[in-house]
């Protein structure tokens, strides 16, 4: 018999934007590849293939082992400037490919300043070209991210916690064993599955820097299929392989994920204790590594930036207010989703596997396959450029429905576990439960999931490049007209311009949610 | 009245049994080894335990298909009373109001019930600069608040000192006795149950037995009472 | 900027306001519709005589071009397409989609060029282009630059136009040999690009002594920045061209406004603007003649294969060229 706590908790909202998410990208594959045979890949497209997954997986152990000591060290230390240290890992992640590259150029390229250090010291100069170089802007891209993510894990682990293990006279080394490492083994797997997916579907930055065709990626072969030869059919098998590699991961990913069940706290703040001696120091190398590694390039960008603001053409501000109008509407929407998603997930909801699973499901999908779809499907109702901004607004939510999602995630479960019953009991709903419980809950995850969508938005170059019309540009779509046209100075500036912005929306939402954050 | 009908509880490697009722204004002591089903077959009453089958009535009304909100009851949990993010008063305001606009009568039945449990000039504080005596009263005072006709506790009190704990059972029978409250209570301390409670519930063996009057049942504990008092 | 934010109330507006006068949609590359590019100048000249709107739909870049058009088919709203590459041309006759322009102007192109469906509107010779203060043993041949230690960064002709014409280049002037002229060059390859922003772009940040472009980016740098340390460099084997053409579709609904604009292609009014806001050569010398900087070059022989034979070259030299580079 039915009884009432044992119901199907329904949750129709979720399986709405599920419904929607599911549409947009196998659906778009499906537009795409409608009429395609059985497509047998080239050779060449299995090496595509095994370049592909090998860069990606390198790419994706190396930045979460580094994240650990990194975010470790800023976890437990307090020191001027870590705030904004933290607000500024978000932005690499946030940069267009093109102007993250020539960044780590400046630092690690020819003539940059570690083969001009090399050269001084009479050492060979190294060249960044190659699956190395790869790595290392992929690194650069998502170290920051993996840091953030792990942070967090370290955040939510309560204070009593780590009070009772001090009480127990727990040594470091066991402390770590008993409670940072089940916290690692639940956030590693998401954030290695998240990183993995991004650099599956890494294109520019995997050519610029892989010094040939040797570092040939799947989505390259999935850009020449569509754009250069016009072969849907190859495009959508293509892009169904990579689909299958990024799903994939998830599921394996899911198999690896525990839940880190930490319980509750009373919400005090946590004051990890702060080893002295060596550890000190090796906190204070890694936060000085990797402040070094992620600041240096994006100081090369500022000052490559900084001449060409003189001589920015008057087009700009409408393309910047474009962009912040897009950003902003899209960080609406994937806010709104990811937390829908993730409480009917957190409440164990009827599809609530389903839901988890759909939710990260657009990091498997091919950009450019989900763009030439809804080209393809709306381009006979409306005229694309006349719907340019909101399908932008819509693809671009879409995209960064998966960080905003598996950001909330784990603290909507602990919500969920902690305080779901006591809700329950005092029969809060709807709007008050919202307002008063999940939200102040949530706000340091939702401002920063908030802040990424935002970030991601801004630079996003993928869709807006079919719909835009005329006058219709985005500022990263801006910024790349500028440099087709030897403008490489102004497209510095814009790019100055672009960053600074992104950065301003990230460090605004991120900001909100930090404040509002009990 | 409070009447468990054939009740059927089951989990993983585990099934519980109730088949009995209790008046109306009782306090009844629930008692029995680590693991039997107290806390389960309080929160089967609660609403957040399914029942595989029977029903849970209250004056009569099955209560099985109410969520737990709109149950005739308050229970205060083992831990997690309170939100940590909210103020004590806020805390207060959540059993009279969940949309949290307490009227002008409502803000001072708050601070009459926090004065009324010893925490008068608390309601701007967090749970976190509480002690854990004075986050206790704040839950007690809240259930004073929503003075619904029966009071849950699953051990609530369980990590307080002694005497604190008598206090606290003090202040739950005066507000049982303000609010009429039938209290079922969890306890694994024999004599939370002999000073506070007229009737106990042996619950071992995956069966919750019919209540007892407590003194009779610890002056001849049947075997499975008398395993676990050791 | 015509439009605002609310590009959505005001396109539906505007196109409301516009129905009566005859609307002229011109697809092209992202670069032609910019600002400093030629767009805007164009828009104004032609609308002055045609008593229309001469609309341009930008495709993303050159290479992104046919495959938009492919997309749209029969029932695309463009007119006329306006950016194909020769080296794309065969493959865009053979989507049927084109008709033939019956132009009659004549080009001033050093090779002979002409074609019944494609009109050349700009062209320029493929170049490796590098800066005189850095690079003084500049290489003759791409044999020379194979056996010199210079770097080099190419755009992928898997992905550009550029790196396409560089692959049809060496294929050209080589023949058989083509492959081992890659493999002399693979060393000097620093990377390959997705496109030519980013090989710009690496060379000017000074990742590589020569980067492929055209014999005008040093007349850019001369013009625009006043900076005279730009060259290219010649190559006695010739110089491979772009030539850039634009093409009527079949299924226009304006095929006399589409005529009048490919005639147009051909009037001085077009042709001037090209040189200093395309920064390619025009294909009608303009009365004035062309700006400084752009005389300075003239490679002894101008290499292009026919439509037809770069069509038939593609896919064998592209393999030549991975197979070479990938190791």
């Amino acid at each position: 018999m039915a009884s009432r706590a044992g119901e199907v908790r329904r949750a129709p909202g979720a399986a709405a934007i599920a419904a929607l998410v599911v549409t947009l990208t196998l659906g778009m594959a499906v537009v795409v590849g409608k009429g395609a045979g059985s497509l047998r890949p080239t050779p060449a497209d299995w090496s595509a293939l095994r370049f592909t997954v090998l860069q990606a997986g390198l790419s994706a152990s190396l930045s979460c082992l580094l994240a650990v000591p990194v975010a470790r060290a800023l976890a437990r230390r307090r020191f001027a400037g870590r705030g904004l240290l933290i607000s500024l890992m978000g932005a690499p992640f946030l940069l267009p490919v093109i102007v993250a590259v020539l960044g780590l150029l400046a630092v690690f390229g020819r003539g940059g300043l570690v083969n001009d250090a090399l050269s001084l010291t009479g050492l060979p100069r190294l060249s960044v070209y190659g699956l190395h170089g790869v790595v290392l802007a992929h690194v650069f891209l998502n170290l920051p991210l993996a840091t953030r993510m792990l942070l967090m894990g370290w955040q939510a682990i309560p204070a009593e916690r780590f009070r009772l293990a001090a009480s127990l006279g727990m040594p470091q080394g066991a402390m770590f064993r008993h409670l940072e490492v089940p916290m690692l083994r639940a956030v590693l797997p998401g954030a290695a599955v998240v990183i993995f997916t991004i650099c599956l579907a890494s294109f520019a930055v995997a050519l610029t820097l892989g010094g040939g065709p040797g570092a040939t990626t799947v989505e390259l072969a999935i850009y020449q299929a569509l754009r250069f030869d016009y072969d849907p059919a190859r495009a959508a098998t293509l892009a169904l392989i990579q689909f299958a590699l990024g799903a994939g991961a998830v599921a394996l990913g899911w198999v690896a994920l525990t839940s880190a069940g930490f319980g509750a706290g009373l919400g005090r703040q946590m004051d990890l204790a702060a080893p002295k001696g060596w550890r000190r120091a090796v906190d204070a190398l890694a936060i000085t590594l990797a402040a070094a590694f992620l600041l240096l390039p994006l100081g090369a960008v500022v000052v490559r930036g900084v001449p060409g603001l003189s001589d920015l053409p008057q087009g700009l501000g409408m393309a910047l207010l474009r962009s912040i109008s897009v950003a902003l509407a899209s960080t609406v929407v994937t806010s709104g989703a990811a937390l829908i998603l993730s409480l009917a997930v957190a409440r164990r909801a009827s599809g609530a596997r389903l839901f988890d699973a759909v939710a990260v499901l657009p990091l498997a999908v091919s950009g450019l396959v989900l763009g030439t779809g809804l080209f393809l499907t709306l381009r006979s109702l409306v005229r694309p450029e006349d719907i340019a901004l909101p399908v932008t607004v819509l693809v671009n939510a879409l995209l960064s429905l998966p960080y905003a999602y598996r950001l909330l995630l784990p603290e909507a479960r602990a919500l969920c576990a902690d305080y779901g019953r006591l809700s329950d009991s005092l029969a809060l709903r709807g709007v008050a439960r919202l307002r008063w419980i999940t939200l102040p809950r949530l706000a340091r995850p939702l401002g920063f999931g908030a802040g990424v969508a935002a970030a991601l938005s801004m630079g996003d170059l993928g869709v807006i490049t079919l719909f835009a019309g005329e006058s219709g540009a985005t500022l990263p779509l801006y910024v790349h007209r500028l440099m087709g046209a030897y403008r490489m100075e102004a497209a510095a500036g814009a790019a100055l311009v672009l960053v600074a912005a992104s950065f301003a929306l990230f460090a605004l939402f991120d900001g909100i949610g930090r404040r509002a954050a009990p | 009245m409070l009447h468990l009908e054939r009740v059927v509880l089951t989990e993983a490697d585990f099934r519980l049994y109730a088949d009995w009722s209790i008046p109306q204004g009782a306090r009844v002591a629930i008692i029995g080894p680590s693991g039997a089903g107290k806390s389960t077959l309080l929160n089967a009453i609660a609403g957040f335990v399914a029942s595989a089958s029977g029903r849970i009535l209250w004056q009569g009304a099955d209560l099985v298909p109410l969520p737990p909100g709109e149950r005739p009851l308050t229970i205060l949990f083992q831990d997690q009373n309170l939100f940590p993010h909210l103020t004590i008063a806020q805390n207060l305001a959540l059993g009279l109001s969940p949309s949290m606009r307490p009227t002008v009568t409502q803000r001072e039945q708050i601070a009459r019930a926090l004065d009324r449990t010893g925490l008068a000039g608390l309601g701007a504080r967090r749970p976190a600069q509480l002690s854990g005596g004075q986050a206790g009263r704040a839950a007690l005072a809240r259930a004073l608040l929503r003075a619904r006709p029966l009071l849950l506790l699953d051990e609530p009190f369980a990590a307080l000192g002694p005497a604190l704990k008598q206090d606290m059972l003090g202040l739950v029978g005066e507000v049982a006795a303000e609010t009429g409250a039938t209290v079922l209570m969890v306890t694994h301390d024999p004599k939370d149950a002999q000073g506070f409670a007229g009737q106990t519930v042996l619950v071992a063996d995956g069966v919750a037995h019919p209540p007892c009057d407590t003194a009779a049942l610890f002056a001849h504990p049947p075997k499975a009472l008398s395993d676990y008092l050791g | 900027m015509k439009t605002s934010i609310l590009a959505l109330g005001f396109a539906t507006v505007a196109s409301m306001a516009a129905a009566e006068t005859p609307v002229l949609t011109v697809l092209t590359y992202d670069s032609f519709v910019a600002e400093w590019g030629p767009g805007p100048a164009v828009e104004k000249a032609f609308e002055a005589t045609c008593g229309c709107d001469l609309k341009f739909v930008p495709a993303g870049d050159g290479a992104a071009l046919l495959g938009r058009v492919q997309m749209e088919g029969k029932t695309s709203e463009a007119d006329v397409v306006l950016g194909i590459d020769t080296s794309l041309t065969a493959s865009a006759r053979a989507t049927g989609l084109f008709a033939a322009h019956g132009q009659t102007w004549a080009n001033d192109l050093p090779v002979t060029y002409s074609d019944a469906d494609f009109v050349p509107y700009d062209w320029g010779w493929f170049a490796m282009v590098y800066d005189k203060t850095k690079v003084t043993n500049v290489p003759k041949t791409f044999e020379e630059l194979g056996a010199s230690d210079l770097k080099i960064v190419i755009e992928d002709p898997r992905s550009s136009t550029p790196g396409l014409g560089l692959l049809l280049w060496v294929k050209a002037a080589y023949g058989d040999k083509a492959k081992d002229v890659w493999a002399a060059l693979a060393d000097n390859i620093v990377t390959v690009t997705p496109g030519w922003s980013e090989a710009y772009g690496l060379f000017t940040e000074g990742e590589a002594d020569m980067v492929l472009s055209y014999t005008t980016s040093p007349a850019y740098h001369l013009i625009a920045e006043s900076d005279d340390s730009k060259a290219a460099a010649v190559f006695e084997e010739g110089h491979y061209m772009q030539v850039e053409v634009a093409g009527k579709l079949a299924a226009t609904d304006q095929p006399d406004l589409a005529d009048k604009f490919l005639a147009f292609i051909g009037s001085d009014a077009f042709q001037s603007t090209i040189p200093t806001t395309n920064w390619m050569y025009p294909a009608v010398t303009p009365s004035a003649g062309l700006p400084e900087g752009f005389d300075r070059f003239r490679p002894a022989k101008s290499l292009l294969m026919t439509a037809e034979e770069a069509a038939a070259a593609r896919d064998g030299a592209l393999a030549e060229w991975q197979a070479a580079l990938a190791k």
